[in-house]
């Protein structure tokens, strides 16, 4: 224990005498081939299936098709329909989480009486899966105004601002922004506590030291804070976009195969099933996972980076 | 690098300090602070609130207009048709799920040692690689993993699920763990090899009974995650009743045709919620690590 770094050195060429540096790879080898085979193989077994004319069920045809079926999706306007609501939705739910999650860590981030309690309640949402909270919240957008409204047209009817009572996720224009509601609701508690952590990662004399130097809270956060909070940023910007370009069970626990909350991953789902046509299935799925990917990876190998820069 | 992310969330902040006397803007702003608190803890606590009254209110007591109102006497009659459609899904969803979970943390235990301690030449690329397995849509592997789950011989039965959510939790159970053993101080393990000890025994001896937390946190979110699931549910049963499980019986019932029932509704998406719930409520500490851990820091 008391051998400092001088002495490292050692050690570390030590080690390769007593352990065969292949040793480990051997352990996790059946998670590589794992791996390989049902994420790499089978990402590229789906590619394989959206080139090729397995249009339906029944007939076997896996010949090669070309790029038919992904220009097929730009003509097909159920498909560009899907496509733009899922850029709305994404647009409201990200910068929505993002605002809500960040209010909850700068309330809570200097420390109060009673944060736990309120730190759980924010969260629990993340414990809860999206078919059973769809229950609450399909209740809650209800459509009915009025006379007859219900859930949050109600609430709004009795604080005297039925003018703002609609039809939520039913709603021609509205439905993708009114479905990012209860997408807000759920992650904003996670979003929340990646900001308390970046936050409580900041030592504390960066702060007080700008206190002793007279600058006011507001430009203590804009100047010393936030730009120490540019990884936890891009964390939350990365993790809440890719589960909003999957996003399936949040809306198919509200509203199902509804055609104006449709997006990707429903509108896959049911070429799959309903349809039986897997090549264009998997053509839909092929885009999300593009989608997907031009961010995440740029991300993991930025991650890794600073992992080896941090070694 | 601080070593646990988890700990800096729930360790408050020494608020001794903020005891001293406030003056008029500082009590201004923490009035303030719990009116914000309290209004968010409204919209946060609303959707259960309300699945929880209405499941109170028996089957036909349910008015929609009445439904933020809590019931003036507590009925259970609508649990107990709920709970006879529920009963044997959930129980099969929570026999698959320990099975899922259990042999998940094994796997993830084992790669996030190698990946912390027993590094290899190229170790880094394929743990990056592995990571990428966290982030994909799932429907960019449901088709190949539909015909592969035939062709092994377990379509139709709930091995599908067990398989599904062993396989593509590698991922984030390796994650949580490299995470949790690399705050485990190398010099322990140098000390060990110094001594002779070959890294098989090293991990069984030093490692594994250090470990338990590193499991609690990997079992609770597989547990969640695939208790959660929908996805993998309705794409690798196919909607078969005989293998239906929680989450997609929920669906069954509360599903379209079956909106109007709210008083059933309420109470099945509360009972289905109520293991995971009771797992936050007692364990939430391992549930917030897990969650953290998915961020790729730490």
């Amino acid at each position: 224990m008391a051998v400092k770094s001088p002495a490292k050195k050692p050690i570390e060429s030590s080690k390769k005498h007593i352990q065969s540096p292949w040793g480990g790879f051997f352990f996790v080898l059946p998670s590589i081939i794992a791996m390989a085979i049902f994420v790499y193989g089978m990402i590229g077994w789906t590619v394989k299936f959206s080139l090729s004319n397995r249009t339906s069920a029944w007939s076997k045809d896996n010949s090669f098709a070309g790029l038919k079926n992904f220009t097929g999706l730009l003509e097909d306007p159920e498909f560009t329909h899907a496509f733009s609501n899922l850029v709305k939705f994404t647009l409201v739910f990200m910068i929505g989480t993002l605002i809500s999650g960040l209010i909850m860590a700068l309330l809570l981030e200097k420390g109060i009486k009673g944060e736990g309690f309120f730190r759980s309640i924010y969260l629990y949402p993340m414990a809860i899966s999206f078919i059973a909270m769809g229950t609450s919240w399909r209740w809650l957008m209800d459509s009915a105004q009025g006379e007859k409204a219900t859930g949050l047209n109600l609430i709004l009817n009795k604080v005297g601002l039925s003018a703002l009572e609609n039809n939520w996720y039913t709603s021609e224009k509205g439905s993708m922004y009114a479905m990012a509601l209860p997408a807000i609701w759920q992650m904003s508690g996670y979003v929340m506590a990646l900001f308390l952590a970046g936050f409580r990662g900041i030592p504390d004399d960066l702060r007080e030291a700008a206190r002793v130097d007279g600058a006011s809270e507001f430009k203590i956060y804009r100047h010393i804070l936030f730009p120490q909070l540019s990884p936890t940023f891009l964390t939350v910007l990365i993790i809440l976009g890719h589960i909003s370009m999957k996003v399936f069970d949040l809306i198919y626990g509200i509203s199902g195969k509804g055609y104006v909350t449709k997006v990707l991953a429903i509108y896959m789902w049911q070429v799959i099933f309903d349809f039986q046509n897997y090549a264009k299935g998997a053509a839909i799925a092929v885009v999300i996972l593009v989608l997907i990917a031009v961010v995440v990876i740029p991300y993991l190998i930025y991650v890794n980076k600073t992992e080896e820069a941090n070694k | 690098m601080s070593t646990d992310i988890a700990s800096r969330v729930t360790q408050s902040k020494d608020i001794s300090r903020n005891k001293k006397k406030l003056d008029g803007a500082g009590q201004f702003w923490l009035v303030f602070r719990y009116i914000a608190l309290a209004l968010l803890f409204v919209i946060a606590a609303l959707p259960i609130y309300i699945m929880v009254i209405n499941s109170v209110k028996g089957i036909t007591g349910v008015s929609q207009s009445a439904a933020f109102i809590p019931p003036t006497s507590l009925n259970f009659g609508a649990w107990g048709p709920t709970w006879e459609i529920l009963r044997e899904p959930m129980f099969r969803t929570l026999v698959f799920v320990l099975q899922s979970s259990i042999i998940s943390a094994i796997i993830g235990s084992i790669n996030g040692f190698v990946f912390a301690k027993w590094r290899f030449k190229g170790s880094t690329v394929i743990f990056t690689s592995f990571l990428f397995g966290m982030f994909i849509p799932y429907q960019a592997i449901m088709i190949p993993l539909t015909q592969f789950n035939k062709w092994a011989g377990i379509g139709g039965t709930i091995y599908v699920l067990v398989f599904a959510h062993i396989i593509y939790g590698i991922p984030i159970c390796t994650l949580i763990f490299r995470n949790y053993y690399q705050g485990i101080p190398n010099e322990l393990i140098e000390a060990a090899r110094v001594d002779g000890a070959s890294m098989t025994y090293i991990y069984r001896a030093i490692i594994l009974p250090l470990s338990i937390p590193g499991f609690v946190v990997v079992l609770i979110w597989q547990f969640t995650s695939a208790w959660n699931d929908f996805l993998f549910a309705i794409f690798l049963t196919g909607g078969s009743p005989k293998l239906s499980v929680a989450t997609t019986a929920l669906n069954f019932i509360t599903g379209s045709g079956n909106q109007v029932y709210y008083g059933n509704n309420m109470t099945a998406s509360l009972i289905v919620s109520i293991p995971t719930l009771l797992v936050y409520m007692f364990l939430g500490r391992y549930f917030l690590r897990g969650l953290l851990s998915g961020s790729l820091k730490g």
